[in-house]
């Protein structure tokens, strides 16, 4: 199923939440909706399930125009950051749930629906819980459960929202190639929602960046990492620091970093606006340099300086302890920092 | 080699020899020694006269009124307390919380002010009563005074009772049910009424109970006419009241045994109702 959505808007009162939404999905595709809480990436899912209604925009799935159907008529596969499991039902019939609230007309008999019952159970791996209760599974046994529920109905698309929120590390990263073996099985058209950068790129073919209701990014994990669309993205992205600079014929400079080693920018003389991750500052000692070393803490295999200019500014960064050059770095030394990396972005944006 | 000294669990509230043992005994003196007494004066009589006690037409008949009127009762509480229960939780209007707090009315009204303002209401002149008269139809010094008098004092308790599991149950479950292709009827029928069957019947099972033994709002709008509109705790009030002591038992015995019926069965939901919570998780 292919799905498109145009110039989407949506306020709750007084708050806007999406601000002109074009998202294309292809059929078989398994995308991602990555963004920090208050992005509008769930109320998007949820209008697409047909949960929630956008004051203007439009939702077409191979044409059809879905504002018009109802969330029942749409038949898409749900699955509830909190599994929403039926608490009275046993695990059998909340799976079955779909296929027997179907009109008569359409409703598969007793047999046909135990047998897609076990077929299920055996796929997700939990033959031996039909007969238990929500309530004495375990988290990811119940996400198993939840996506079984969803997918009985035979969803033309599958939606999750924060599928692996509640769940512990471990799990969540099983579950994670799990869900992806199942994506691949299936071929079923996927969006999930996730504010875990990890999660979306390890899960997704395309994850869409979002931010205060608008799309900031769409594309793959090298493509956002190395070149973010929006301070916004490279914020997120971890490039929390920032550093003003000034763009003459294409090279930035400043004097609180050496930039030789950036590559040309794109962009207009003037004022502009630097990202860096710690990462990247790639601190040296220099004796003229404008930082200086004000702590120092290692984790074993990577030290983290907080550094510190003449106005007072505090840095992080972030190096390996045995690279070269690293042993010099005490409290107190002068620095310069030769970052190879940085996003930069005129001061306007 | 050392023998490791024994650990003694350290409570978080001290003194619980202390509160367990203050709350056994008043739970005795206040609970059981009155309902032992009851069973005693009751065993007292001796199987026989109690028997007869208990038959006697006029006894036969306060047992018949009280339990066809709570039975009344009971039937428009649970649908009337599942409406306004539902109404309170899920739908929001101008006045919502007042009419929220004029729930608890009946319960913190006198139940003899409640008899008296129905009585006043409904009678031959009153605002209500004048109207139906002319209808035709009589509330007052009938069975239905005694039913309207046990709706008012008890219908607090299937409101109270189903509106907290309302207020607590996940939007999601119907989001969920929507989305799996349930219509709002089949959601309410397999999702949301199963989720509050068990408060339901439970508030359902107490507002009889009440109902059974309301006696302060019933005896001012019953007439209490022998055979027609007396009721059994008044039968009994009236026994007391001609020193017949075991006649008074007798029937308090019939009423308490009722009540630790409902209680019981009140019970049994409980259980049933949890037995998808419990479990190893």
């Amino acid at each position: 199923m292919t799905i498109d959505i145009s110039s989407m808007h949506k306020s709750f009162g007084q708050t806007e939440v999406l601000r002109g939404i074009d998202l294309s999905v292809d059929k078989g595709e398994l995308v991602a909706l990555l963004g920090p809480s208050g992005s509008g990436k769930t109320t998007l899912l949820r209008i697409i399930a047909g949960l929630e209604w956008p004051d203007a925009g439009g939702l077409h799935v191979d044409g059809q125009d879905w504002l018009a159907l109802s969330a029942a008529q749409r038949r898409i596969g749900f699955v509830f950051q909190n599994y929403a499991l039926f608490p009275h039902m046993i695990v059998r019939d909340n799976i079955a749930f779909g296929l027997t609230v179907r009109p008569r007309a359409e409703r598969p008999d007793r047999r046909r629906i135990a047998a897609t019952v076990d077929e299920l159970l055996h796929f997700l791996q939990i033959d031996a819980l039909g007969g238990r209760y929500p309530a004495q599974l375990s988290g990811g046994q119940r996400q198993r459960v939840a996506l079984g529920r969803a997918m009985a109905i035979e969803p033309t698309v599958l939606l999750l929202d924060e599928p692996f929120g509640a769940l512990d590390a471990a799990v969540r990263r099983d579950l994670r190639r799990w869900l992806r073996g199942v994506h691949d099985a299936t071929g079923t058209t996927t969006i999930f929602v996730t504010h875990d950068q990890e999660e979306a790129f390890e899960l997704a073919d395309r994850v869409v960046v979002m931010g205060a209701g608008r799309i900031e990014q769409i594309g793959n994990a090298d493509r956002i990492h190395d070149h973010p669309a929006s301070p916004f993205v490279a914020g997120f992205m971890g490039a929390t620091i920032e550093l003003p600079v000034t763009i003459r014929a294409g090279r930035a400079g400043t004097a609180l970093a050496d930039t030789a080693r950036l590559p040309a920018q794109a962009l207009a003389d003037g004022p502009a606006r630097m990202f860096l991750r710690p990462e990247d500052v790639a601190p040296a000692a220099d004796p003229a340099g404008p930082w200086q070393v004000a702590s120092l803490s290692s984790t074993g295999p990577q030290i983290r300086l907080i550094l510190r200019d003449t106005a007072g500014t505090e840095i992080p960064a972030d190096l390996r302890r045995r690279a070269p050059g690293a042993a010099a770095l005490t409290p107190g030394t002068r620095v310069q920092l030769h970052p190879e990396a940085a996003a930069i972005f005129p001061a306007d944006a | 080699m050392s023998a490791a000294a024994p650990v003694r669990a350290k409570r978080v509230l001290p003194g619980f020899t202390l509160t367990l043992g203050t709350t056994m005994l008043y739970l005795t003196v206040i609970v059981l020694i009155p309902v032992l007494a009851l069973i005693l004066k009751g065993a007292e009589i001796g199987p026989a006269r109690f028997w007869g006690i208990v038959t006697a037409p006029r006894t036969l008949a306060a047992i018949r009124i009280t339990m066809t009127a709570a039975a009344i009762a009971t039937v428009i509480n649970a649908l009337y307390g599942l409406l306004m229960a539902w109404v309170l939780v899920r739908h929001d209007f101008p006045g919502k919380r007042l009419l929220d707090a004029l729930m608890d009315i009946p319960f913190a009204l006198p139940t003899a002010v409640a008899g008296l303002s129905l009585t006043a209401l409904y009678s031959a002149n009153g605002w209500f009563g004048a109207p139906l008269e002319a209808a035709g139809i009589q509330v007052v010094y009938t069975i239905w005074g005694i039913v309207l008098a046990m709706t008012f004092t008890s219908i607090p308790f299937v409101v109270r009772s189903v509106q907290s599991v309302l207020e607590d149950l996940d939007p999601a479950l119907e989001d969920a049910a929507f989305t799996l292709g349930a219509g709002p009827w089949t959601t309410f029928r397999r999702v949301v009424f199963p989720a509050i069957l068990p408060a339901w019947l439970g508030g359902i099972a107490t507002s009889f109970a009440r109902s059974l033994g309301e006696f302060g709002a019933v005896v001012f709008i019953a007439g209490n006419l022998p055979f027609k509109t007396e009721i059994a705790s008044l039968l009994a009030f009236i026994r007391l009241e001609e020193y017949d002591y075991a006649g008074a038992a007798a029937i308090a015995l019939v009423l308490m045994v009722f009540a630790l019926a409902l209680l019981l069965v009140s019970n049994l939901i409980q259980i049933w109702a949890s037995r998808h919570a419990g479990g190893p998780r």
